[in-house]
Parts: structure tokens; C-alpha cells; sequence
């Protein structure tokens, strides 16, 4: 019997093994499968059989054409700044109150709770207590407008493009800037204490500090805040879906509605609702990556250069040496 | 001088308590309507859409919303026994992952972490088609698999138990369960497992809440209505069975919404440290 060591290493595998197995099942297999079906003639309710086509890039072809899908690209982008914008700045400013030790905001307990609580309630009822907040001709919105005088009749909101789309990007940016404020709470909490004091000392203003010292202090998880957002944001479809159904003219049509109808409300195009998915996700990956670029921590690559550099400088020159002795 | 800087503060701060108490109503307002309509007739509600009272047909509004196909016990049911399979798939598996990743050096153990990250950030909507086309070939639709299986593989859960694990867990604890004879799923299970209680806590909530509110893939998959899920019986609200009927609209959205609000309030505290913790472990 020897047995001086055991090697553990094979429990690595073991314990990924379910991790890899469902990711393969579950996620890589039907990103490949939509893919594929990208490029065939599967189309019809019940159907799984399909053909490959002559031409591989008619879908795309076709959904690039498509004025509904170019317009849902639109919606989406738009409806997605739309509620960025002011989220990031409330969150901000709400984050930069809440951290103040100057200000010294009572309750802040109870707002957090508050603030952030329609983030955890279902987007679909949600999405639908919106739709009966602005009945026409008498949901709440227009007994409050009428009651304080803006408005002298009932106003049927369901029929503005403008105002349905403003409504969309209000319930995304109610949802979703309370929890924005509480990671940027976190990150600025995260911040070394001293790096404040310091600038107090300096007699520097509280904007001075904010932009100077608060702001690049949380870029990487300002960062993440942008992407995930992002990605959320371009794959949008509870609130459009069940608000006013993509409508009135397709105004809150965005591409994941849009891919959602093209495959599975009455039409069954499969093969072009796979298309457009692969465009999305293209379109996903390309912000992605600028976003990254753009926000890319670039002291820290710099310093790695020169470090590189320095490595590479040391280097030439030990072997420089290394030759010259040998000659 | 002095006094004029105090005078500025309190100003500030004045205006600083208004903007919060204004959000934190804005936050409140919608829940606050649609609880009060829940108990109003159709008829009262349409001829003042806001009120602070409830009124007297509660009752009256059950009995409409019922007798359509709104079903909320089985969407309740159903939305549990998924969320409840998805949040035991996600923590248990996650943390199997992230300790594997942790605790033994093995060969691919950076190029799978590099490969976790990679597809840290997929947008799992957009290969939906492929999805549905799959579980639908192997009979899988209209059962709950395809919405609990998948949450054993999940990259951001394992990223943030990976990185909650190199800081608590000490490998001389694993070493001494060995020399004492304990297996390797035994140290897991038995030691390690305990040591991850508070993220396993905000995670399996997250999880919960997650799986709870989605409405895109169990509306692909589910077309017969006795296992619907919550937000696919919400949805049925929009249609014109209810048109007219806003007092049950009102209704079926409360008794959605109710079950959420005393999870949310129960829990509220370490929800919110939760969120906060996740930006920290990026």
C-alpha cells in the first residue's frame, strides 16, 4: 500500500461537469441551432423539419429590408436612452446625496426600501397597471390632470406615439434607477475615505470632487451599470409586449417584440425571426465592445505598456551583455 | 458669513428631503391606486379613477375575475414549484462550480473561468428560436425542465460565489476534513456549503425573484393554461375578456403584486445589501 499523495485534480472536472454539461444543453446548442435555422426555410405551427436555403443570406436579407424590423432597432435604441439618461443622472445625484457626510440625509433606510422596490415587482404587471393608470377616458392619470386643471378633457394616451413611448421608457427608468442609486452607493462607499479628506483640505468644492475624485473612482462599476443596461435594454420586451402591444403604430415595437411576432403570433416564421435574433445579437456585441473601449481603464493600460516596455528594455539588454561576453 | 452658509445647507437639505419624499411616493402611488380600484366596482372607478378609501365590492370584482380564465392559485403554484427548482439548480450548482474552481488545480481551470467571464454577459434572449425549436423536437414544451434545468448553468452566479469563496474559505479547513477520512462531495456538502451561507442567501433570492418575474421564455414554451405561470395569468388581463372590467383588472394585478410586496418587505434589508454587494464583486 503506497499512497504517499492523492491528486484532487480530477475533482476539478467532476465538479464542473454539470455547469458544462447544461451550458452545452441548454444555451450553446440552441445559439448554434438559431443559427442555423437562420439560414433554412423553417416556417409553419408544428413544424421542425427544414431545408437548407439556395440563396444562405435570404433571411437576412429580407429582415434587413424590413421597414418594421429597421424601425424596431429605432424604438428600441430610443426607448433605451430615453430611460438611461435619466437614470444614471438620478442615480447619481441621489447616490452622491446619500453618501454625503455633510448632508447627513435622514431615513435614508426607508427611501432605499422605497426607491428601489418596483425593481423587484413583475415587469408584466407592471406593464399592465401602467395600461389601466392611462385609460382613456378615465384612468387615474386623467382624473388627476383633469382634477388639477392641465387638462380640460379626458386625453387618450394609448394613441400617441410620443407620449406611449415616454410612458415605456418612464415604467424601464422607475424600475430600474433604484437600483442603480445602491450600486453606486456601494461604489462610492467603496471609496478610500482619505482621498476625501485630503480634498477637503485642499478646500476643494463639493463638484470638485464629485468629477474629480468620485466619478473616476467608480468607472468600472459605472461600466458594468452601462453594460448590463445595455444588453437588458436592446433585448426589452415585457413592458412594450403588454403595454399598449407594441402599438399604436408600432411605436413601442422593439426588435425583441418584433422577434417574438414574427416566430410565435400567428405567422410561425421561424427562419426570419432567427435572422433577426442574429442581428440583435450582433448589434449587442458591437455596443458591447465600444462601450468597453470607450471606458477601458486607461492609466492602467498605459502602466502596463511601460512595465511591458521596461521587461522587454531589461531583457534586450541581458542578452546584449550575454553576446557581448561571449564575444 | 457663517449663518448664510447654515441658511445655504438647510436650503439644500430642504429641497434634498422634498426630491427623495416626492420619489419615494412615486414609488408607492401606482401600488396604492391599483390596491384601493381593487376594491371599487367598475362604476366607481370609472367616475373618479383615484381615491384614499377602499370601498365595498371586493368580492363583487373576485367573482368576474374568476369566472374568466384568470386562475391565480395555479399560477401561484406553478410560478412556485419553477422558482423553487430554479433557485435550488442555480445555488447549489453555482456553488459546486465556483468551488471546483477554487479549491483544486487542475488543468483547464483558467480557460474555463477566462470561458465563464466570456459568456458572463450572453443576452440569452436572442437564441430563443433555437430554444423552443429544441425542446420542442425532444417534447419538452408545456413542461417545466426547460425552465429549471438551464439555471444549472449559470455564469454570473458562479463569478460571484467564485469570488466569495477565495475570500472565506480557508483550504487548511479542506485539508484536515481529508485527513479525516471525509470524501470530496462530503467536505462540500457538509463544510463548505455553511461557509457560503450568506451568499447562498442573496443569491438564492435574486434567483428567486428572477425566475418569479419572467415572462418571455415561459410564454414560448407553455400553451396549455393549467401550467401557466404567474406573469403568462397577468398577461391574460390585457385581453379583451376584460375590457370593460376594471375593477377585476385592478383585482387580478393586487393578488400578483400581494405575494411580492410581503416577500420584498420581509426581506427588504437584505435585498437591498444584496444589490450592493453584487457591485462590489466585480
Amino acid at each position: 500500500m503506497q499512497r504517499k499523495s492523492v491528486s484532487y485534480s480530477k475533482y476539478g472536472y467532476i465538479f464542473s461537469l454539470p455547469f458544462v454539461a447544461a451550458f452545452a444543453v441548454f444555451a450553446a446548442w440552441p445559439l448554434i441551432y438559431t443559427v442555423i435555422i437562420g439560414f433554412t426555410d423553417l416556417r409553419g405551427i408544428g413544424k421542425v423539419a427544414f431545408h437548407f436555403l439556395a440563396n444562405p443570406f435570404d433571411n437576412f436579407k429580407t429582415i434587413i429590408e424590413n421597414p418594421s424590423f429597421q424601425k424596431s432597432l429605432y424604438t428600441t435604441a430610443l426607448i433605451w436612452i430615453m430611460n438611461f439618461i435619466p437614470q444614471i443622472v438620478l442615480g447619481f445625484l441621489l447616490a452622491a446625496w446619500f453618501t454625503n457626510r455633510r448632508l447627513n440625509i435622514k431615513g435614508q433606510g426607508a427611501y432605499k426600501i422605497l426607491i428601489y422596490m418596483p425593481n423587484i415587482i413583475t415587469a408584466a404587471s407592471i406593464a399592465i397597471l401602467f395600461n389601466v393608470l392611462f385609460g382613456y377616458p378615465m384612468g387615474p392619470v386623467n382624473d388627476i390632470l383633469q382634477s388639477l386643471g392641465l387638462t380640460s378633457g379626458p386625453e387618450n394616451f394609448t394613441l400617441m406615439k410620443w407620449n406611449a413611448r415616454s410612458v415605456v421608457a418612464f415604467i424601464q427608468f422607475w424600475m430600474w434607477y433604484g437600483n442603480t442609486m445602491i450600486v453606486l452607493i456601494a461604489g462610492i462607499l467603496g471609496i478610500n475615505p482619505s482621498l476625501f479628506e485630503s480634498a477637503e483640505i485642499d478646500g476643494a468644492s463639493s463638484v470638485q470632487t464629485f468629477f474629480r475624485i468620485t466619478l473616476p473612482s467608480v468607472r468600472t462599476i459605472l461600466l458594468f451599470t452601462l453594460v448590463t443596461s445595455l444588453i437588458g435594454g436592446m433585448q426589452m420586451f415585457d413592458i412594450p409586449k403588454l403595454y399598449l402591444l407594441g402599438g399604436p403604430d408600432q411605436a413601442t415595437q422593439t426588435a425583441a417584440v418584433f422577434i417574438y411576432n414574427q416566430a410565435f403570433s400567428g405567422s410561425y416564421l421561424y427562419n426570419r425571426a432567427a435572422a433577426a435574433s442574429m442581428i440583435l445579437f450582433i448589434i449587442i456585441a458591437i455596443l458591447s465592445s465600444i462601450v468597453f473601449y470607450i471606458l477601458r481603464d486607461k492609466d492602467a493600460i498605459r502602466l502596463n505598456k511601460q512595465r511591458k516596455a521596461l521587461i522587454k528594455n531589461a531583457k534586450l539588454r541581458a542578452r546584449l551583455a550575454e553576446e557581448g561576453a561571449s564575444i | 458669513m457663517r449663518g448664510n452658509t447654515v441658511l445655504r445647507n438647510s436650503a439644500t437639505k430642504i429641497v434634498i428631503y422634498a426630491v427623495c419624499i416626492f420619489l419615494a411616493l412615486l414609488s408607492i402611488f401606482p401600488f396604492w391606486v391599483m390596491f384601493m380600484n381593487a376594491t371599487r366596482g367598475t362604476f366607481e372607478i370609472q367616475q373618479h379613477a383615484v381615491t384614499v378609501v377602499p370601498s365595498s365590492h371586493l368580492m363583487d370584482n373576485l367573482r368576474i375575475l374568476l369566472g374568466k380564465s384568470f386562475n391565480p392559485l395555479t399560477g401561484f403554484i406553478n410560478s412556485l414549484i419553477i422558482s423553487c427548482g430554479v433557485t435550488l439548480c442555480t445555488v447549489y450548482f453555482s456553488s459546486l462550480t465556483a468551488y471546483g474552481l477554487v479549491a483544486y488545480s487542475w488543468k483547464l481551470r483558467q480557460p474555463f473561468f477566462t470561458f465563464i467571464m466570456a459568456v458572463l454577459m450572453l443576452p440569452a434572449q436572442v437564441s430563443i428560436i433555437g430554444f423552443y425549436q429544441f425542446m420542442y423536437r425532444i417534447h419538452l414544451t408545456n413542461t417545466f425542465w426547460p425552465l429549471i434545468l438551464p439555471a444549472i448553468a449559470s455564469p454570473a452566479v458562479v463569478f460571484f460565489m467564485r469570488q466569495y469563496l477565495l475570500g472565506a474559505l480557508s483550504l487548511d479547513i479542506v485539508d484536515s476534513a481529508r485527513i479525516d477520512g471525509a470524501g470530496e462531495f462530503h467536505t462540500f456538502n457538509r463544510i463548505v456549503l455553511p461557509i457560503m451561507e450568506p451568499a447562498l442567501a442573496t443569491q438564492a433570492i435574486f434567483s428567486f425573484v428572477f425566475s418569479w418575474n419572467n415572462l418571455f421564455v415561459p410564454l414560448i414554451l407553455l400553451t396549455d393554461n393549467k401550467k401557466y405561470t404567474m406573469p403568462i395569468m397577468v398577461s391574460l388581463l390585457r385581453g379583451d375578456i376584460y375590457r370593460t372590467e376594471y375593477g377585476a383588472v385592478y383585482l387580478g394585478l393586487a393578488l400578483t403584486v400581494l405575494p411580492l410586496f410581503v416577500f420584498y418587505f420581509l426581506l427588504s434589508r437584505y435585498i437591498i445589501s444584496g444589490v450592493a454587494l453584487g457591485a462590489l464583486k466585480e
